[in-house]
């Protein structure tokens, strides 16, 4: 118990001290890890749908929705930044709960698909809702994240060029732990045990007394609003939104970072995201060959490891715990 | 109609791999895009007989996928403990064809020349020549996967794995090879539209996912796994977008199709024709 206490700390403070103070003459490599944080955190809610045995590659739909609301609220209505994050997530999450009830009836392959077309559905919708959401030309000129004040007493400073990058980098980092905490509790407590139970057998699940139809659509809401803070996020650092800001590759690659952390473990999604993005990053110099080595590396991951890099059991102390696995069906 | 044929031909080809393997092939938009390319090469810059090009298109796309289901779909088919990841792998080889199709090919727009010269005249409506060729050859490819599947003995094979494949391997048909086998066809349909529709519409390398979304639809439509639920799928998309770009803008026109999809699916989750899934 200690050692895992003392694990999670090490670790923790390497994240929140010693990254940053190593990397703060390199905005560009301090931006590739907050980036990392940020992509992370979307793949959590991935992850969780994943954990009621649905393959969800609708992520980047509700990353894009979350962005637009950022966008139109700090542009249009002038809202502060810290008003629109949380808006961001919650308008994503109902969405997700309007969509979800129709769409989570259907299941494996069919609900993969659905995603799928969603998220080309948004991205769609954005490029044609020309009124609120400017077409293909974007909403430009967002105006970074100003302080947060409560009751007169400054919480957070306002982004400004100076302290951008470690400001944002800060963000991320703790949206991923708060994050990270949430799903960590949800999949302890008695809520992870009926998602699990879900994934098993739905019809079994019901028979037992669970709301199938609410949990599921729970699961699904906490994941879009996931999405749509991160969108969010994405779209006050980067400071402008396109049609073309989160597409399908997008959402495949939310999953395959999923996928290749483990399935089975909480932590999965984070060492996926982190192991994958800092890799892709480190590619760059290779050029037009960087998504072809790419590629080949997640088709030799998916070869080796079919059940995830944390199936090594390099799980940091605490949150490498296996779940166990369904015996396949015939 | 010609565009609901082609169709036709992606979708049988997406189902033919996904009843006998139950793999959702995502590279299958890529695949496409492959034999395009094959074509355009063959016919377009050598001035080979364009047959015979279509035939290489067929052969290599096919080659192609024998080799993804030899090395890779095999091995995790083998191994894994979660069904989901023979689809995550199936993206993985779509992302690594889209990527060598981009630094093998380029990025421009390939047309072809037509394959045929002159108009029809056919009720006050002229028909380039070429579309009807292309037409006719799509209807008698559709028509021999159907005789193949139903009358010879590999076909046969491959529809008792489709239906049970337990059963299907007590009864000798050898698994292994017919997947295989399965998995070849399928990829060439592929590319045999690929190298189709060049000639009516340029190809380039980003093409791909684009046609893998609209195989989903076509599928989710007519049902996964079943074959005439492939075609009626493919015929309804191929009418509800010509249609929709008569009336409306193009992607005014894939929004509409895609919101109709999922209230469609809301009321028949397993499509017109298949049967319920999961």
């Amino acid at each position: 118990m200690t050692r895992k206490v003392l694990a999670t700390a090490a670790a923790l403070a390497a994240y929140l001290v010693a990254i940053p103070f190593l990397l703060r003459d390199s905005p560009y490599l301090l931006g590739v890890v907050t980036t990392a944080s940020m992509l992370s955190f979307i793949s959590l809610g991935v992850w969780l749908t994943f954990a009621i045995g649905r393959i969800n590659i609708g992520q980047a739909a509700f990353a894009l929705i979350g962005g637009y609301v950022t966008a139109v609220m700090t542009t249009a209505a002038g809202a502060s930044f810290w008003l629109a994050l949380p808006a961001s997530g919650l308008i994503a999450a109902l969405l997700a709960l309007v969509i979800g009830w129709p769409i989570l009836r259907l299941r494996g392959v069919y609900f993969a698909m659905l995603t799928l077309s969603l998220t080309e559905a948004v991205r769609l919708a954005a490029l044609n809702l020309a009124g609120l959401t400017r077409g293909a030309t974007g909403i430009l000129n967002i105006p970074p994240p100003g302080p947060l004040a409560l009751f007169g007493f400054v919480l957070v400073p306002g982004f400004s060029a100076g302290n951008e990058d470690l400001a944002f980098y800060y963000l991320a980092a703790g949206t991923l732990i708060a994050g990270l905490l949430l799903i960590y509790r949800i999949d302890r407590c008695r809520l992870g045990w009926i998602f699990r139970s879900l994934r098993q057998d739905e019809g079994l699940a019901a028979g037992i007394g669970i709301d199938v139809a609410k949990y599921r659509m729970a699961a699904f809401a906490i994941c879009s609003g996931f999405a749509g803070i991160g969108g969010a996020f994405f779209t006050a650092s980067q400071q402008s939104i396109y049609p073309s800001s989160f597409t399908v590759p997008d959402s495949i690659f939310f999953m395959l970072y999923c996928f290749l952390g483990g399935l089975s473990y909480v932590f999965g999604p984070v060492a996926g995201t982190f192991v994958l993005f800092l890799s892709f990053e480190l590619l760059a110099e290779l050029r037009q060959y960087q998504t072809l080595i790419y590629a080949m590396i997640m088709i030799l991951a998916m070869l080796w490891l079919p059940n995830g890099l944390l199936s090594l059991r390099m799980a940091p102390a605490g949150l490498g715990r296996r779940i166990p696995t369904p015996p396949r069906r015939p | 109609m010609i565009l609901g044929a082609n169709y036709a031909l992606i979708a049988l080809g997406i189902t033919l791999i996904f009843a006998i393997m139950g793999v959702l092939n995502f590279a299958h938009g890529e695949m496409y895009v492959l034999g395009g390319f094959v074509t355009y090469y063959l016919y377009g810059l050598f001035g080979l007989n364009y047959f015979l090009a279509l035939l290489a298109s067929a052969a290599t796309v096919a080659a192609v996928g024998l080799a993804f289901e030899r090395l890779f779909f095999r091995r995790v088919l083998r191994i894994t403990t979660r069904e989901e990841s023979t689809m995550l792998l199936a993206a993985g080889t779509a992302l690594l064809l889209d990527s060598l199709s981009l630094v093998v090919f380029g990025e421009k727009q390939r047309g072809v020349p037509p394959v045929a010269p002159g108009v029809y005249h056919v009720f006050n409506a002229f028909v380039p020549a070429g579309r009807v060729l292309i037409f006719v050859l799509t209807l008698g490819l559709i028509g021999a996967f159907l005789l193949f599947m139903q009358y010879t003995r590999p076909g046969r094979g491959l529809r008792a794995i489709a239906q049970d494949k337990e059963a299907a391997a007590l009864m000798g048909v050898n698994l292994d090879r017919y997947r295989a086998l399965g998995f070849a066809i399928g990829a060439a349909l592929a590319g045999v539209a690929g190298g189709l529709l060049v000639t009516e519409f340029a190809v380039n390398a980003g093409a791909g996912t684009p046609i893998t979304i609209k195989a989903f639809i076509m599928i989710m439509i007519g049902g996964a796994g079943v074959v005439s639920g492939a075609m009626l799928g493919a015929v309804v998309l191929g009418f509800a977008e010509a249609v929709g770009y008569f009336f409306i803008p193009g992607s005014v026109t894939y929004l509409l199709i895609l919101v109709g999809v999922i209230v469609f699916l809301v009321f028949r989750p397993q499509g017109i024709m298949g049967r319920p899934w999961g």
